[in-house]
C-alpha cells in the first residue's frame, strides 16, 4: 500500500526534512518495500536485543560529581549567531505552513 | 624503503637509530599527499601542526629519551567524522562544513598522546553512508589501484587520453579515504569507521588490512555517530601486524564511552603461528551470496584448502540468518540515523540557514541545505519506522531479527569453530562510471551483505589483502572472530597474510595530460 499523504507530511514535520520531490517519496516506498522482508522471519518467543553487551555489562552509573566543563567560550566558538552566552533561535512555537500553503507536489502524487 | 616497512620491526626501529628522522618521514608524506592530490583522499591537510608534532618527536629521539611508544613520530591519517581539535570536521558534508572541532576523539587523542603524526582528515561518503567513499561534497576518492601497473596492464588500451581518465575505479567505502591514504603511502596507518563494513570493504578493493574491532574494545567518544549500536572506529594498515599495533594504543576502557567494556586490555605483539592443526576454520555457506564473482568464489575455496592442507579442521557451517542481515541493518541504521542526525539544526554548530520566520523553519532549511539525499533519505524511513504505528512491526521486530542473527554466531563458535573465514567483497573494485549507475541505497544494501552481519553481532573482523583479480585489482578475504579475542583473530590473520604474499602495488608516474581534467574536482585540502 502507498503511503498516505498525511503520513509523508507527518513525517517531513517530525524529522523537519523534506522529501523534496516524487522521487524522495518513491524512494522511502522502496525503503518500506524492503523492511517488509523482516516479517518473513519467525521471531515468535525471541526477545529484542538492544545491545550485543548485554550479558557483559550493565549501564552504569557513576558518581554525581562534576569533572569537567567550564568550556563556554570553545561551544560558542561554533555558533553563527550568538548574544553573549546564548545561542540565538528564531522565535518558536510558529507551526510549519500547512499542507495547503505550501506549494507541493505531495498533492501531484 | 621505510615508507614499506612493518611499524614495530622496521619504521620504528629506523627512527631509534636515526637512520630516518620524524620530520623527513613527515615531509615525505606531505610531498605524497601532494603528488596524489588526484586521488583526492585527503579533506583536510594538517601541515603545520604535523610538522610541529614531527619536530617535537624529533626531539624526543634525539635527547635519547624514551620515545613515546612505537608510533612517535609516525605519520597516520584520521577520517573525516572523528573529532580533531582545532582542525576542521565536515563529515565530508555541507552541514559541518567549517565546524571546527573543540576537542578530540578519544582515539585521536590516545594516538596524540604516544607522539602519532596526524597529517590530515580523509574523505569519505556524506556522514559515513554509503559503500563507494563517492556520494560526499569534496566529490569521489579514487582508488590508487587504478594508477598501478598490474591494473593497466590487464585494461584494454584506450584510443583517447581522457578515456583513460574515466577508466578509474573506486575505493569502496565509506572509508575509502582512509584506505585510499594508507594503500598510496602517504601514512602508515588510517582511522576509519565501521558500521556496515565502512572500514572493511574499502580495505578490500585497497588492498590493505582493515580492522573492525569488537564493539566495546574501542571508544566512540567523539566519533560522529551513525549507529550507537554498531559503530566501531576501524584500523586500516598495510599488514596485521600494524593493526595490531594500533589496536594496542587504542583499546581500553574510556570514562567518557559508557558502552566501553571495564575489562583491561593488554596490549599484544602477534606471535608467528607455526602450527594451525588445532584451528577450526568455519566457512558459512550462507556466505556465497548471489552476485559472489566466480573469482572471489573460487579464491575463498583456495585459501579454505590452504588451511586444510596445513592441517587445520576445516568445517562448512550455517548462519540462517545471514540472509536477512540486511534488511534488518536497513530498519536498525534508518532509526538511529534518524535520531543522531536531529543534533543537526544550525544552533550551537555546522551549517545554519538564513531562514529567520521561525525555529522550526530554521531547523527545516538548514536540514534542507545541509544534507543530501541520502542522508535526508535515511532520516525519513527512519522515522516513519519509529512511528508509533510501525515501531513493533518494524523497529522491534528488526531488533529480534537481530537477536537470531548474533544467535546463529554463538551456536557456531559453540560448537567449537574458532575462526570464520568469507569473502569481503562480491566483487574487485568497480569502475567510478559503473558504479554510479544505481543509487546508493540499492548498493549499500548489495556491497555491505557480507560485512553487515559481524556489525550486528559486534563481533570483530579482518579484511585480509589475498590476491589479485583478473582486472588487476586487489580482492580481500574476511575472517570473523568471537567477541574480544582480537588476539587470536589478528594471529590466524598474519599466518594467512604470510601464506598468501599479496603483491605491492606498483604505483606509476600519472601522467597529466591535460591540468583541466582535474579542475572539475574541488580541491577542498588546505594547508
Amino acid at each position: 500500500q502507498k503511503v498516505s499523504v498525511e503520513v509523508l507530511q507527518h513525517l517531513e514535520h517530525l524529522a523537519l526534512v523534506d522529501f523534496r520531490d516524487a522521487e524522495g517519496v518513491q524512494r522511502l516506498q522502496k525503503a518500506i518495500q524492503f523492511a517488509d522482508q523482516l516479517h518473513e522471519v519467525n521471531t515468535d518467543g525471541v526477545e529484542p536485543m538492544d545491545s550485543v553487551l548485554e550479558d557483559r555489562w550493565c549501564l552504569y552509573l557513576r558518581e554525581d560529581d562534576v569533572t569537567e566543563g567550564n568550556c563556554t567560550k570553545e561551544l560558542l566558538e561554533n555558533a553563527r549567531e550568538k548574544v553573549e552566552e546564548y545561542f540565538v533561535a528564531p522565535p518558536g512555537n510558529i507551526p510549519l505552513p500547512k499542507l495547503e500553503e505550501q506549494e507541493t507536489f505531495l498533492q501531484g502524487s | 624503503a621505510a615508507l614499506n616497512g612493518g611499524l614495530r620491526s622496521q619504521v620504528s626501529a629506523a627512527l631509534k637509530e636515526g637512520r630516518v628522522a620524524p620530520t623527513e618521514l613527515c615531509q615525505r608524506c606531505l610531498a605524497l599527499i601532494k603528488s596524489t592530490k588526484f586521488l583526492n583522499a585527503y579533506i583536510t591537510i594538517a601541515e603545520e601542526t604535523a610538522l610541529k608534532q614531527a619536530e617535537e618527536s624529533e626531539e624526543r629521539y634525539k635527547r635519547g629519551s624514551q620515545p613515546l611508544g612505537i608510533l612517535d613520530g609516525i605519520p597516520i591519517a584520521v577520517k573525516d567524522n572523528f573529532n580533531t581539535a582545532g582542525i576542521e570536521t565536515t563529515c565530508a558534508s555541507n552541514m559541518l562544513k567549517g565546524y571546527i572541532s573543540p576537542y578530540n576523539a578519544t582515539v585521536v587523542q590516545k594516538l596524540l598522546d604516544q607522539g602519532a603524526v596526524l597529517l590530515g582528515k580523509t574523505n569519505l561518503d556524506e556522514f559515513a553512508m554509503g559503500s563507494g567513499s563517492t556520494d560526499g561534497v569534496f566529490g569521489p576518492v579514487r582508488n590508487p589501484w587504478s594508477y598501478s601497473k598490474q591494473y593497466k596492464e590487464k585494461s584494454v588500451p584506450k584510443p583517447h587520453p581522457e578515456d583513460e581518465e574515466s577508466s578509474w575505479v573506486i575505493t569502496g567505502g565509506s572509508s575509502g579515504g582512509s584506505a585510499a591514504a594508507v594503500a598510496s603511502f602517504t601514512c602508515f596507518a588510517a582511522l576509519g569507521s565501521d558500521t556496515g563494513g565502512s572500514t572493511r570493504n574499502p580495505a578490500a578493493h585497497c588492498g590493505v588490512v582493515g580492522l573492525k574491532p569488537t564493539y566495546g574494545l574501542i571508544s566512540r567518544h567523539g566519533l560522529i555517530p551513525l549507529v550507537n549500536s554498531m559503530d566501531v572506529p576501524g584500523i586500516l594498515t598495510r599488514c596485521v601486524d600494524d593493526a595490531a599495533v594500533l589496536l594496542g594504543s587504542l583499546a581500553g576502557h574510556d570514562p567518557k564511552d559508557s558502552t566501553t567494556i571495564q575489562d583491561d586490555f593488554k596490549p599484544f605483539e602477534l606471535p608467528n603461528l607455526a602450527d594451525v592443526s588445532k584451528l577450526s576454520i568455519g566457512i558459512p555457506k550462507e556466505y556465497h551470496a548471489p552476485g559472489l564473482s566466480s573469482e572471489i568464489l573460487a579464491l575463498w575455496s583456495k585459501a579454505a584448502d590452504l588451511f586444510k592442507n596445513a592441517g587445520a579442521k576445516v568445517v562448512e557451517v550455517s548462519l540462517p540468518h545471514t540472509p536477512y542481515s540486511i534488511v534488518c541493518y536497513h530498519v536498525l541504521c534508518t532509526a538511529e540515523v534518524a535520531s543522531n542526525m536531529a543534533r543537526f539544526d544550525g544552533l550551537e554548530y555546522g551549517h545554519r540557514s538564513d531562514m529567520k520566520d521561525s525555529t522550526e523553519s530554521l531547523y527545516a532549511a538548514t536540514r534542507r541545505e545541509g544534507f543530501n539525499d541520502v542522508v535526508r533519505g535515511r532520516i525519513l524511513s527512519g522515522n516513519y519506522f519509529l512511528l508509533k504505528q510501525n515501531y513493533e512491526k518494524y523497529f522491534v521486530k528488526a531488533q529480534k531479527v537481530r537477536r537470531l542473527i548474533a544467535n546463529d554466531f554463538v551456536k557456531v563458535f559453540r560448537s567449537g569453530v574458532d575462526i570464520l573465514l568469507t569473502p569481503t567483497t562480491l566483487r574487485d573494485a568497480a569502475p567510478y562510471t559503473e558504479f554510479i549507475q544505481e543509487d546508493n541505497r540499492t548498493r549499500s544494501a548489495q556491497d555491505d551483505i557480507l560485512t553487515q552481519a559481524a556489525n550486528m553481532a559486534g563481533l570483530p573482523a579482518i579484511s585480509v589483502p589475498t590476491a589479485l583479480s583478473e582486472r588487476g585489482l586487489p580482492i580481500g578475504l574476511q575472517f570473523i572472530g568471537r567477541s574480544f579475542q582480537e588476539k587470536q583473530l589478528l594471529t590466524v590473520a598474519k599466518w594467512f597474510e604470510k601464506q598468501v604474499q599479496f603483491p605491492l602495488i606498483q604505483l606509476e608516474e600519472v601522467k597529466r595530460h591535460d591540468s583541466d581534467v582535474f579542475q572539475h574536482q574541488k580541491s577542498a585540502s588546505f594547508s
